[in-house]
């Protein structure tokens, strides 16, 4: 029996082989995200085309504009696509339904152990991986050495949150254009929803209790919104309230935020001399917490999947074992240097000391392995993820809630009217999915 | 008699529409002289006009990226196709509601028109699902027939608001002379009704130019136009108004060419029958 | 005029059309009214395929309940009626200038026409980063130059801001339309009245309005049919967001952010109706001017 399915797997790999050798160059349609890294991406596909044959069509698209289109496409089973770019909220949802092909069967030489285990855990679907991590981030504070210092502090490596408002007011100076922290306030699940609920966590807030009722009325989600609605009129910018995740790296490339809490990944950018003119000043630290045991940082992967049916599975198999290999890496940090590789995808990664000699390399791992998307609130939740909950309902509801949110931001509401309705239409959405 | 136009009162009429006209211009002008600066240049404070050090830097990096003349010949293919097929399928039409009415003619053209108010979103499952069964997902074909139908009620409301314009008289006379439908339409009517053709095109080529919610929902790669190219830029990491601008005036400059030089043609026929 | 022959003949010339969007028509109101009355949750695997749930009138009763129903009926009105005020007004203003005789009136014509070419996506975009930025935009810096706080367009004066953008994207078609109804006025006439000493307003009003007003019943007419359906503009704006949301994205929202597809239809449903009373409304109006 043993030897049997031995010798089958040989036959198999064989096969495989005999397969890829005869195998005609495929032409691959790629979705993706039009982030830095991906476009990087792009530019390097020569390399991929030159040691494999296949050819590849990219289809890029703001994040926006993509998942709308990616999401119709997988539930429709149109097939526009022979790759997707998707994150750790869809692939646990989509891969339970069968709509991904499993990357349990990737090439020894890819060593699959190698990808960081949460970023692992977070696209996996029992147990089984459904997507490749291309980079993986968690959130951390940027901060500027020289105003911190201006301001007579020092910040602390794993900060509190009332320390960060303090430090906000005190880096403020509206007349020089200086605003002591940028945080988004854009409406959208991904942009400021994803913010707020992560810092909710440390608020020791939660979105819903083991029954799946909607959690805004309690006082943990009214103490976030207010500390961060206070802090924000005090030492944010203006118009905050349409602030996403680009934005504000505008504005701290432009040397107009004291500190600003963002996703690592932003780290390479404020310190790439070319795009920011603070690049020498920027100091990293750990997302802040209130002494309750949990941080307000998030865990997010961009991920390449394969849609099922697909007629191109092994040669998109290939370009994704090009595209999250250590090889790839390699590649990014020949041409461009280490600062500006793919991130938190590989254990590897961060033993490397030539990447380790990054400034914000070891920040990253850090607040990476921080975060836990199966113990993300204070009080236990039924779901899984930290600034999200991995349940198809979540980003319509969780888009709802955070134009509430953001209304209040604007001064269109009030905070306490933000949340009434967040609870209402939350619950409502809930009723009508079957939870409660 | 002429009016008697003092030079003052021309002057004044001049400074003001020339203010108004820069003003209502003046998005387009600025999003062009930007795309020329670096992006440090483009938000600077006091805005830079024109003494900037002018770079196709922004247009480098955009054509790196993607290759816009792909973008650039499906859009033409695209808009250009479905006008094409629109005015031929809608001028036959659009002739016997002029000429031959009936009582139902108001009704016909009003429901017509009633098409073009379903909500495009509500049908995107719909339509999704039936390119996939028919293979039109990603094709140029199939966004040239969506794309004509949209507008199709408008080809053949224009058309038939031009066409009554054309007098009787002309047509009976003609018939009186025996000349078939046939040569009726080829001898009589069509250069008459070239003009109103030709304004018809362009507005709907213009329309079909910039859909944006079809074209960018039913392509991926291959058939994808100059809307799914800008949506690729519409928030880069970082710095990004001079890039925006720089493919911002990629998408638009083509029309914005066709527009200005065919102005005269289009505005002739763009009156729906609202002169009378 | 019409003999039997060539009534038969103008059927057949009509049929293509009419059959194209009958299909174009029905083929997707049919399945949006079936799904309207379905359970459709594609990401809870639900698909044509496995068979859909019945479950009658409920998607309807959920779009109507759901709090942003109402809000966003009024934001598609306010959006609409707002910018077919400003566009006829300022349009029919323009217009009566752009009538006076200048240097310069062919180039004029084209700077002001030139909005009209622009795809929505990318106005919005340019209006939303480069004008309405509240740090970068260079209405902030003119502000700012003014020594006045520079305002934050998109939440603070949201509505505000996309009927402005929507405007500016429309007057250049109301003002063209205008423009030829008043070019195509009897000069005679004018300077008839212009002789008796009529005063300017007063010719404005008892003369030239009338004229147009065939030419002002087809701009909104036209417009109201594209306005209805505006997307683009609050997609890359707001998203929705600060009370901009308005029907069209509401079924966005339920079909492609939350993928509810029967809520979605069932919501389209309710736009198609909305769409219907709006047009009925217009040819009451309208339909009168249209016939001669």
């Amino acid at each position: 029996m043993k030897t049997n399915l031995k010798s089958k797997i040989a036959l198999g790999v064989v096969a495989g082989l005999a397969m890829s050798a005869v195998a005609s160059a495929e032409e691959l349609t790629i979705a993706t995200v039009n982030n830095g890294d991906m476009i990087r991406m792009q530019g390097l596909t020569d390399d991929f085309t030159a040691k494999t044959g296949h050819t590849v069509e990219w289809v890029t698209l703001e994040e926006n504009v993509l998942r709308q289109r990616v999401t119709t496409d997988i539930t429709t089973k149109g097939g526009a696509f022979d790759i997707m770019t998707i994150g750790m909220y869809e692939t646990p949802i989509w891969g339970s339904n069968g709509w991904l092909v499993p990357l349990d069967d990737l090439s020894e030489e890819y060593n699959a152990a190698d990808i960081l285990p949460a970023m692992a855990g977070g696209l996996s679907h029992d147990g089984t991986l459904f997507a490749a991590p291309f980079y993986g981030e968690s959130s951390m504070i940027m901060y500027r050495t020289d105003l911190m210092e201006a301001a007579g502090m020092e910040m602390p490596d794993a900060p509190s949150w009332s320390f960060i408002a303090k430090a906000a007011r005190a880096m403020t100076d509206r007349d020089a254009e200086i605003n002591g922290i940028c945080l988004r306030g854009k409406a959208g699940w991904g942009e400021g929803g994803a913010f707020i609920t992560a810092m909710s966590n440390s608020f020791g807030a939660r979105w819903f209790d083991e029954e799946w009722n909607a959690q805004f009325d309690t006082r943990e989600w009214s103490d976030t919104l207010n500390f961060f609605v206070n802090m924000m009129t005090d030492a944010g910018p203006a118009g905050y309230a349409t602030n996403g995740f680009n934005e504000n790296l505008s504005l701290f490339q432009q040397g107009k935020c004291g500190m600003w809490i963002d996703a690592t990944v932003a780290a390479s950018f404020v310190t790439n001399p070319d795009d920011s003119t603070v690049a020498d000043k920027v100091g990293f630290a750990l997302a802040p917490d209130n002494g309750l045991g949990v941080r307000s940082n998030w865990l997010w992967a961009w991920a390449l999947a394969i849609p099922a049916g697909t007629q191109k599975e092994a040669a998109a198999k290939e370009f994704i074992e090009w595209a999250t290999s250590t090889g790839y890496i390699d590649l990014v940090a020949e041409k461009e240097g280490w600062a500006n590789v793919p991130p938190g995808a590989r254990t590897s990664l961060y033993e490397n000391p030539d990447y380790q000699a990054v400034p914000f390399a070891q920040m990253t791992l850090d607040s990476i392995l921080s975060a836990d998307p199966n113990n993300s609130t204070v009080d236990p939740s039924p779901y899984v993820g930290v600034q999200f909950a991995a349940i198809p309902e979540f980003a319509g509801i969780a888009t709802e809630v955070s134009q509430e949110f953001s209304a209040a931001y604007a001064g269109q509401q009030t905070v306490a009217e933000a949340l009434e309705k967040a609870q209402a239409l939350t619950n409502d959405a809930m009723e009508a999915a079957g939870y409660r | 008699m002429a009016r008697a136009v003092t030079n003052t009162r021309k002057t004044v009429n001049t400074v003001i529409a020339w203010s108004i006209g820069l003003l209502i211009f003046f998005p387009i002008l600025w999003t062009i002289l930007t795309s020329f600066k670096t992006e440090a240049q483009a938000i600077n404070d006091p805005p830079l006009f024109l003494f900037f050090d002018w770079t196709l830097e922004n247009y480098a990096a955009v054509q790196e990226r993607s290759n816009y003349m792909r973008f650039l010949w499906n859009s033409i293919i695209i808009a250009g196709g479905s006008t094409l097929l629109g005015v031929i399928i809608a001028v036959p039409a659009a002739w016997s509601m002029a000429f031959v009415p009936s009582k139902r003619t108001k009704d016909i053209l009003l429901w017509m028109l009633s098409t073009k108010m379903l909500p495009a979103v509500g049908v995107l499952y719909p339509i999704y699902l039936i390119f996939i069964q028919l293979g039109l997902l990603d094709t140029r074909v199939g966004l040239v027939v969506v794309l004509m139908l949209i507008n199709m009620p408008i080809i053949v409301w224009m058309l038939y608001t031009y066409f009554r314009e054309i007098p009787v008289e002309i047509l009976e006379a003609s018939r009186m002379d025996g000349a078939s439908l046939r040569d009726e339409i080829l001898y009589v009517l069509a250069p008459m009704a070239l003009p109103g053709i030709a304004s018809t095109v362009l507005l709907n080529f213009i329309l079909a130019w910039n859909e944006a919610f079809w074209t960018l929902n039913l392509t991926a790669a291959k058939a994808a136009p100059l809307t799914a190219f800008i949506a690729s830029y519409s928030s880069p990491e970082g710095l990004f108004f001079a890039k925006l601008s720089a493919a911002s005036t990629m998408a638009i400059a083509p029309i914005l060419l066709l527009g200005w030089f065919s102005q005269k043609q289009l505005v002739r026929g763009l009156t729906f029958g609202a002169v009378k | 005029m019409a003999t039997q022959h060539s009534r038969s003949a103008a059927r057949l010339m009509m049929a293509p059309a009419v059959i194209l969007l009958l299909g174009w028509m029905l083929v997707p109101l049919t399945m949006t009214l079936y799904f309207s009355f379905k359970k459709f949750l594609p990401l809870r695997g639900d698909s044509l395929g496995n068979g859909l749930e019945w479950v009658g009138l409920e998607n309807y009763s959920r779009f109507v309940g759901s709090s942003s129903f109402w809000p966003s009926v009024q934001a598609t009105l306010i959006i609409v009626g707002s910018v077919l005020v400003i566009t006829v007004v300022l349009g029919t203003l323009l217009a009566l200038l752009l009538d006076q005789p200048m240097w310069g009136q062919g180039i004029v014509r084209i700077l002001v026409i030139t909005p009209f070419f622009v795809m929505p996506t990318v106005s919005g975009l340019v209006w939303k980063n480069m004008f309405m930025d509240p740090i970068n935009g260079i209405l902030a810096h003119l502000f700012k130059f003014f020594g006045a706080q520079p305002l934050e367009w998109l939440s603070q004066a949201s509505m505000q801001s996309i009927i402005m953008i929507v405007s500016w994207q429309w007057l250049p078609f109301a003002t063209l339309i205008l423009l030829t109804a008043i070019q195509s006025l009897d000069s005679e006439q004018l300077e008839a009245s212009e002789m008796d000493g009529a005063p300017v307003l007063k010719r404005f009003w008892h003369i030239i309005l009338p004229h147009m007003s065939r030419a002002i019943t087809v701009v909104i007419l036209i417009q109201t049919i594209f306005l209805l359906s505006i997307f683009a503009e609050i997609f890359v704006t707001t998203a929705g967001a600060f009370g901009t949301k308005t029907l069209t994205y509401l079924i966005f929202q339920r079909v492609l952010e939350s993928q509810n597809v029967g809520l979605g239809s069932a919501g389209g449903v309710y736009a198609i109706i909305l769409a219907n009373i709006v047009a009925i409304f217009l040819m009451r109006i309208v339909g009168k001017n249209l016939d001669r």
